[in-house]
């Protein structure tokens, strides 16, 4: 009895210690996390006290490496330190997984941060738990006017928030419809520029040529950002803090009975553009597909993927409803964001603008569509030159750029994740999207719900 | 975590008790006392497990109660369980995970005393060692790698086993991953690295029973499956039951393999399909640590409420 005693009082004084030392963590953690937001400086936010030649922390992933290469061989005297992560990429959310544990713990935040998701500015914009967004304004007094407004008109849309924009876009990935003139010679049939011609084609082409396709549907970003998108569908809006998701509206339906039409006559695959399958049998069989930007180098100059030999491909305008404007829509494009709490706000400074805006990188190394206008120009010139694409390919993608949709939303969760749980698996079972809808716009309305937003009815 | 915690503590207060009996015993010849030596040995063994425990488990574990009743600081009662409740993920992740445990233990629990059986009757030496080590193999891979090894196994247009893919139906990689599919994919994935080296214990455990028992059973007449019957199972029922334990604490923390899963599928197998990975899609996505922490509290006292019954049906403190 007495050890049991003794064994019990040793147990009890276990848990006290370990309670205490508990309470000691928790207390010391609240306390760091004091001293929140206050607009009171000409920045727009509270910079951290300033140690001149501090170095600076960069976060990039691989691809955008060689844009640090290049601002280290310019500024040999500006001390980096870069650490490559997954870029935040397919929305695995680990730039926000880290910024909240830093945030937690009140210390040890990268000063530049390239993530490839755009819509990183609606929580990176948010004081979290007493601490100071993570995200810094860039049009507060920061950054000079002039520079932001050489932006092609529309690129930081993604990041504006209330009229206050929180970083600088590195590329954009407007969205054009893409054919394959070789192939449109050959069959004898006229390009498509609206969704009712397209349709039309489809039915043709299956008609006269099975096993061809005009597109894929066996990827959100192409369901959700390409075809609703460009269709200017009301599908994904955010006003304020109100989400509204609407499956039923005209231009939705219209959309949703399009892509239906077309994967039933088999010019729509299922198959991923990026899985093997695709690649397999799709190879010289795609007639056309409306994409963004970077398919150039994603599929068609890819030895990997569809491979197709140089004077064959051209961009044509996006497709659109025949009546209405041209509207098309935007797949990722990257974003640069600047540190609150940087130690060294002017290094960070000629960092942002040297990685969106120089000749060095944007025109020399980068692979995307640069955001920065002047940058585009010179890159999209210096593509055209390679004499690998066919037609007007430089103006149409020029265009096509200020051309996005303004209608679509940015809340901070992804478009992509409710059409992967509920339309991919219900297209792949061979349901038609039109039987899951309502579902889809439900898992969209329950998602905005948690995340804090309010759904619109 | 929760019934390993248990399990730590009950540990790590019988050495001290040992010890003190020791010293009262024999209080002088302290150099020379071999309890004290050995006291004091198993202090050192069990110290750097212990220390580690009380900083990533104990306090983690304490951290996440003071979490879970209090929002920005203040005791908010059981506001955060309520608000994790209404969640329309919440459900929907207790009956996958739940669906997942069932089929796992029950499945797991069968094969794995089957495989030991198996195993333990092979006559020839070299048979039984190359065995277990092969069942062994899997078992050391991280769990993460395994999984990778496990997505091209799923994907019939890279897979080995294709035939089998499609002759079951699934002619896409999103058709295999399906919600209906997971908690049988999750299970084989298990299995094959985890009943390695839970084979190997059971034939130890097996190895265990003393020969005369073994044949006396021979010389009543048992046959192989008798004998595996009435006297193997029942004096393996404390073995298997540790595994009940350890199989629903690894279990209901499933996290590694949907998470990689829903990467791979690009989304369609979802983000929140097992309730870790909702506490986590709290903490870090909406930057409710609150309620994250509601979550892990929740399944703590799951897990210790299974684990309870696993203790007291299999005898598991019991002595011989």
């Amino acid at each position: 009895m007495a050890s049991q005693q003794r064994r019990f009082t040793r147990f009890a004084r276990t848990i006290a210690v370990a309670a205490s030392a508990t309470a000691i963590i928790a207390l010391s953690a609240c306390s760091s996390g004091g001293g929140g937001g206050g607009d009171g400086s000409d920045l727009g936010f509270t910079p951290a006290e300033q140690v001149k030649d501090s170095p600076i922390t960069v976060w990039v992933d691989a691809s955008r490496e060689p844009a640090i290469e290049a601002f280290q061989a310019k500024y040999p005297d500006i001390d980096v330190n870069v650490e490559t992560y997954d870029g935040n990429a397919s929305g695995s959310g680990s730039f926000q997984t880290k910024i909240a544990l830093f945030d937690q713990a009140g210390e040890g935040w990268p000063d530049v941060v390239f993530s490839t998701q755009n819509n990183d500015a609606s929580w990176a914009s948010k004081e979290t738990n007493g601490v100071q967004a993570f995200a810094a304004p860039v049009n507060k007094g920061w950054f000079d006017q002039d520079f932001l407004d050489g932006f092609t008109p529309g690129s930081l849309d993604p990041l504006t928030v209330d009229g206050t924009v929180y970083g600088l876009r590195n590329d954009l990935a407007q969205s054009v419809f893409w054919y394959d003139q070789a192939l449109f010679d050959q069959f004898g049939y006229e390009i498509p520029t609206t969704w009712e011609e397209y349709e039309q084609l489809s039915d043709k082409l299956a008609a006269e040529h099975p096993g061809y396709i005009l597109g894929s549907v066996g990827d959100a970003f192409l369901g959700m950002l390409v075809y609703y998108w460009g269709a200017q569908a009301p599908v994904f809006q955010l006003d304020g803090d109100t989400f509204s998701s609407d499956v039923s509206a005209e231009n939705s339906q219209k959309m949703t009975e399009l892509l239906d039409h077309m994967v039933a006559n088999g010019t729509l695959t299922k198959d991923s553009v990026f899985s093997s399958d695709f690649v397999q049998k799709y190879q010289g069989k795609a007639l056309g597909m409306p994409g963004p930007v970077w398919f150039t180098g994603a599929l068609f100059q890819n030895p990997d993927s569809l491979n197709v030999p140089a004077g064959q491909i051209g961009a044509g305008a996006p497709l659109h409803w025949e009546g209405e404007e041209i509207a098309t829509g935007n797949v990722g494009g990257g974003t640069w964001f600047a540190s609150s709490h940087t130690k060294n706000l002017d290094a960070v400074k000629t960092m942002m603008e040297f990685v969106t805006s120089s000749d060095e990188y944007q025109v020399e190394l980068t692979g995307g569509y640069p955001a920065y206008a002047d940058a585009a120009e010179k890159w999209i010139a210096k593509q055209a030159n390679g004499g690998y694409f066919v037609g007007d390919f430089e103006q149409t993608v020029v265009d096509a750029a200020s051309q996005v949709w303004s209608g679509w939303g940015y809340p901070s969760f992804s478009a992509e994740t409710a059409y992967s749980k509920i339309v991919l698996p219900a297209l792949a079972a061979g349901d038609t999207i039109e039987s899951v809808a309502p579902e889809w716009q439900q898992e969209m309305e329950n998602e905005a719900q948690v995340q804090g937003y309010t759904v619109a009815q | 975590m929760g019934k390993k915690k248990l399990i730590a503590i009950s540990n790590m207060t019988a050495p001290a008790v040992g010890q003190l009996d020791g010293r009262r015993r024999e209080p002088r010849t302290r150099r020379k006392n071999p309890n004290r030596a050995q006291a004091r040995m198993g202090y050192t063994f069990s110290a750097g497990y212990g220390i580690l425990l009380v900083l990533f488990g104990l306090l983690p574990t304490l951290y996440a109660i003071f979490l879970a009743f209090t929002h920005e600081g203040a005791f908010v009662g059981l506001d955060n369980f309520v608000r994790v409740f209404n969640d329309y993920r919440f459900w929907p992740a207790v009956q996958h995970v739940a669906v997942y445990l069932v089929i796992w233990l029950t499945f797991q629990t069968i094969f794995v005393v089957l495989l030991a059986l198996i195993v333990h009757a092979f006559r020839a030496r070299w048979m039984s060692m190359s065995t277990r080590f092969v069942y062994y193999i899997p078992g050391a891979l991280a769990g993460a790698s395994s999984v990778m090894l496990w997505l091209f196994l799923l994907d019939p247009s890279v897979s080995p086993v294709s035939g089998i893919l499609r002759a079951l139906g699934m002619d896409s990689f999103v058709e295999t991953v399906s919600i209906e599919n997971l908690p049988v994919i999750f299970t084989i994935i298990a299995f094959w690295t985890g009943a390695g080296g839970w084979i190997v214990i059971m034939y130890g455990a097996l190895n265990n029973i003393s020969q005369e028992v073994m044949e006396a059973a021979r010389v009543d007449g048992a046959g192989a499956v008798k004998t595996a019957w009435y006297i193997q199972l029942p004096l393996l029922r404390k073995w298997i039951s540790y595994m009940g334990i350890m199989t629903l604490a690894a279990g209901t923390q499933l996290f590694v393999e949907p998470r990689i899963l829903s990467q791979a599928s690009k989304g369609v197998v979802p983000g929140d399909y097992s309730l870790n990975q909702l506490a986590y899609l709290y903490a870090f996505r909406q930057n409710d640590f609150n309620g994250s922490a509601a979550i892990s509290l929740i399944l703590l006292v799951v897990a210790l409420g299974l684990a309870a019954f696993f203790v007291f049906r299999g005898g598991l403190f019991e002595r011989d």
